[in-house]
């Protein structure tokens, strides 16, 4: 049986030894199967300083923290990469799990951190010290206790792992919702009045807009409106609400408000077993499940250091190119919804993208939540008859229809006087704010995951990274358009080389056993880099389970690039960093 | 020329105005009928679709794929005396797997010795809890929970079946799922075949 090994070197931490440029204070992670360095707290900045000016590893892609409640400790690991590829350099820090729980704050070295700090402080309750915003992020402020924590429960906790011994083999059914004694998870006090009530919240909301003063230019005196956009608002793709402050027309100050759509995904990640979890990851970027399933399976496997088929390496990337084609194209769709030409672009992206999912239903059942893939390959193989519907598409209707696309938008005056010359942003904040995906290589930096760190087998196939170099509005449009050419030509390739074989290289098991370790699997999803980090300890569950979202890290800098625009921009610069709430709100 | 980029966007939207007459005009011509057929849904949703691409739900449906999925239900098989004969044995791998665990069975025990018998009781699936993420079938060793093309659930109550309502026929899995209830077939006959080689080898000896 022809098969690939699985990819763990590519991630092993670099050979450039960070013991050795501090000894006895950096020691390398001994634990069996884990990799990268623990850094003491006290050293924190000094290190972290060192690895990204020295070492060169500019672009920190993923924080979080682990809570080892048995070894009384809490930890934050940090990921950091450098864009002009390789290995990444994994570091953590180590601190007793004792309130409080305190960790110096990064966001000096890389603003991008921001979100992600105040994501580990709400759900985990670690306080980053120097964090100038450290507000809840997901939960609302005035919630009590941090839900990530291992002695956290919530209100009706039947019990602590999946499967729940209820179900079988005496399985007496109730319903779940009658036994939660809040009945809707609310309570309101006795005298409570919708209209009087202030939220605690919202006044440090406001009060953090008031960072920023921008010089007055015309010399006239207006006041600051606090102007809330959402979270019903047609424009927002969901829930969002962005909390402005505007001075006339311009932005001064804004902060994304986020967590609508909040379901702690990642604490019913922990409470699964390891296959329970594919088909909730479907569930985070809706549009793209296949790059979900492919990320999560990325991760399990280098876990448990199997290979995978190697029909069915052909057939992930076949799926994870064609919802990249077909995300883009609805992007492009979408974002001349957000700009006000209704509906026609919108329907004709929609109409290739019904043609995808047509294939995605054949293949896996499912229109939006395939769930397709499993540890190893894929659930299922794909008939020759859809095969060929495949390549209908991606020789004939797909090149055809983007060229459409082209031909439709492009040169539109009014489209190009609208979008070009808006700048979204430079390369160098993109970098330090962690961005990634087209957003940034529409800056000009040509860090594309499948190139800078090749996972599953995209280092057979010849594409460009395809970058655009002035980073405004009309470029991040345009990018979209040479990725899906890119993407077509790497699925021209796939479809040429796939061989016959076996789908999988395991046996089908309802649960599979995982080694003690860690990993963080990676991909380049349509909306940037997606990494799942998964803790296992041996047992059927994980033990951690991190998803680092694109759209919830790249929204990171909003405020940054919105600031001094007007306001009739906000909904084309928060369109063209292309957002799912799915996958922003976890 | 300023307004250049403009009339190259209109002329087309302005070719997909006339396709929608073309497409359907030569459909009528050929004297074939591109509405509520499966030949022309078949066409609307393929490459070579120009104009008109909806269908016109609920009056016409889209050609379901044998894979879709959506609530699972439970197979018996009709025996030649007009009984019928559960394949499910309670083993419960497709509680353990559910990932938002919305199945609840209750196995059979034997009355008089209380020894647990290869038989459900009792059989739920919580309807409105379920996710269709299709393991339950794809796990189960007996090809006993299957899942359906039904997708038209909606209900104004909570909706959870019990075993009366989950339970159809071998004929209907066969009617939904031909490729796969044939290979199913294929693999039980491959392994009672294997078994009686097996049974008739050991026979000699003992």
């Amino acid at each position: 049986m022809a098969t690939t090994l699985p990819h763990t070197e590519t991630t092993q931490p670099s050979t450039l030894d960070l013991g050795a440029r501090f000894p006895g204070v950096v020691s390398a992670d001994t634990r069996p199967s884990f990799k990268g360095w623990i850094v003491p707290k006290e050293n924190l900045i000094e290190v972290a300083t060192v690895i990204r000016d020295e070492f060169g590893y500019d672009l920190l892609s993923n924080v979080t923290g682990v809570d080892y409640f048995p070894e009384n400790k809490m930890e934050v690991v940090y990921h950091a990469y450098k864009t002009t590829g390789g290995p990444g350099l994994e570091f953590k820090v180590q601190v007793p799990r004792e309130d409080p729980v305190e960790v110096p704050s990064l966001i000096n070295l890389w603003p991008g951190v921001d979100f992600q700090e105040r994501e580990a402080w709400d759900l985990l309750g670690i306080k980053f010290t120097g964090h100038p915003d450290l507000r809840r992020i997901l939960m609302w402020e005035g919630y009590e206790g941090h839900p990530l924590r291992k002695d956290w429960k919530e209100p009706f906790h039947e019990e602590d792992f999946k499967p729940f011994k209820s179900r079988w083999p005496d399985g007496q059914f109730y319903y779940a919702e009658e036994k939660n004694p809040y009945q809707d998870n609310l309570k309101f006090p006795q005298d409570f009045d919708p209209e009087q009530w202030i939220p605690e919240g919202d006044a440090l909301l406001y009060g953090s807009l008031a960072r920023y003063t921008l010089p007055q230019e015309d010399g006239l005196g207006t006041d600051r409106i606090v102007l809330n956009m959402g979270p019903q608002h047609p424009s927002t793709h969901g829930v969002f609400r962005a909390a402005l402050t505007v001075e006339g027309e311009t932005i001064v100050g804004l902060k994304p408000v986020i967590g609508y759509l909040h379901r702690n995904h990642e604490k019913i990640g922990e409470r699964n077993t390891y296959i329970q979890n594919m088909p909730f990851t479907d569930r985070l970027d809706y549009f793209n499940s296949m790059a979900n399933n492919f990320g999560y399976a990325l991760a399990v496997e280098k876990l448990m250091n199997i290979p995978v088929a190697e029909r069915a390496d052909y057939i992930r990337v076949i799926m994870a190119e064609l919802t990249r084609v077909q995300n883009h194209l609805v992007f492009i769709g979408n974002l001349l919804n957000d700009l006000g030409a209704m509906y026609t672009p919108a329907l004709y992206a929609f109409e290739e993208r019904e043609l995808v999912l047509d294939i995605f239903e054949a293949v896996s059942g499912a229109r939006m939540m395939c769930n397709y893939f499993r540890f190893g390959g894929v659930v299922r193989d794909v008939p020759d008859d859809v095969m060929q519907k495949i390549k209908d598409l991606v020789y004939e209707r797909l090149p055809a229809k983007t060229e459409e696309m082209d031909r439709f938008l492009t040169e539109n005056e009014i489209l190009v006087s609208r979008l070009k010359g808006v700048h979204v942003i430079d390369s160098e904040t993109a970098v330090r704010y962690s961005m990634t995906g087209p957003v940034l290589r529409a800056t000009g930096v040509p860090y594309d995951i499948r190139r800078a760190d090749p996972y599953s087998i995209y280092d057979r196939f010849e594409f460009d990274v395809v970058t655009r170099t002035n980073g405004d509005l009309y470029d991040n449009y345009l990018i979209r358009l040479d990725e899906i050419w890119q993407s077509l030509r790497i699925l021209q390739q796939a479809i040429k080389q796939i061989p016959q074989g076996p789908i999988n290289s395991q046996k089908p098991q309802y649960q599979v056993r995982v080694p003690a370790g860690e990993a963080y699997g990676r991909v380049e999803s349509p909306k940037g880099e997606l990494g799942f980090y998964v803790i296992s300890n041996g047992k059927p569950n994980p033990w951690r389970y991190h998803v680092r979202a694109p759209s919830f890290v790249n929204i990171t800098p909003l405020e940054q690039i919105c600031l001094g625009k007007k306001i009739a921009d906000f909904v084309a610069l928060f369109g063209v960093i292309d957002v799912v709430m799915g996958e922003l709100d976890r | 020329m300023y307004g250049k980029g403009i009339l190259k966007g209109l002329s087309v939207t302005w070719k997909r105005f006339w396709d929608t007459y073309i497409d359907d005009i030569s459909w009528l011509l050929r004297g074939k009928k591109r509405y509520y057929s499966e030949e022309g849904i078949k066409h609307r949703s393929s490459k070579d679709q120009k104009g008109i691409f909806t269908i016109q739900y609920p009056e016409e449906r889209l050609i379901t794929p044998e894979e879709a999925r959506y609530i699972p239900f439970l197979v018996y098989d009709e025996k030649p005396d007009g009984t019928q004969e559960q394949r499910c044995t309670s083993c419960g791998i497709c509680a353990k797997v559910c990932p938002p665990q919305c199945i609840w069975i209750v196995r059979s025990n034997d009355p008089n010795t209380g020894r647990p018998i290869p038989e459900p009781t009792e059989f739920y699936i919580d309807v409105d809890i379920c996710m269709n993420c299709g393991f339950c079938a794809e796990y189960c060793p007996f090809d006993a929970i299957i899942m359906d093309h039904d997708f038209e659930l909606a209900s104004y109550g909570r909706s959870v079946y019990n075993m009366e309502k989950l339970l159809k026929p071998a004929s209907y899995y066969k009617s939904i799922r031909p490729g796969q209830y044939a290979k199913n077939e294929a693999e039980r006959k491959a392994k009672e075949a294997a078994k009686a080689a097996k049974a008739a080898a050991a026979a000699p000896k003992a």
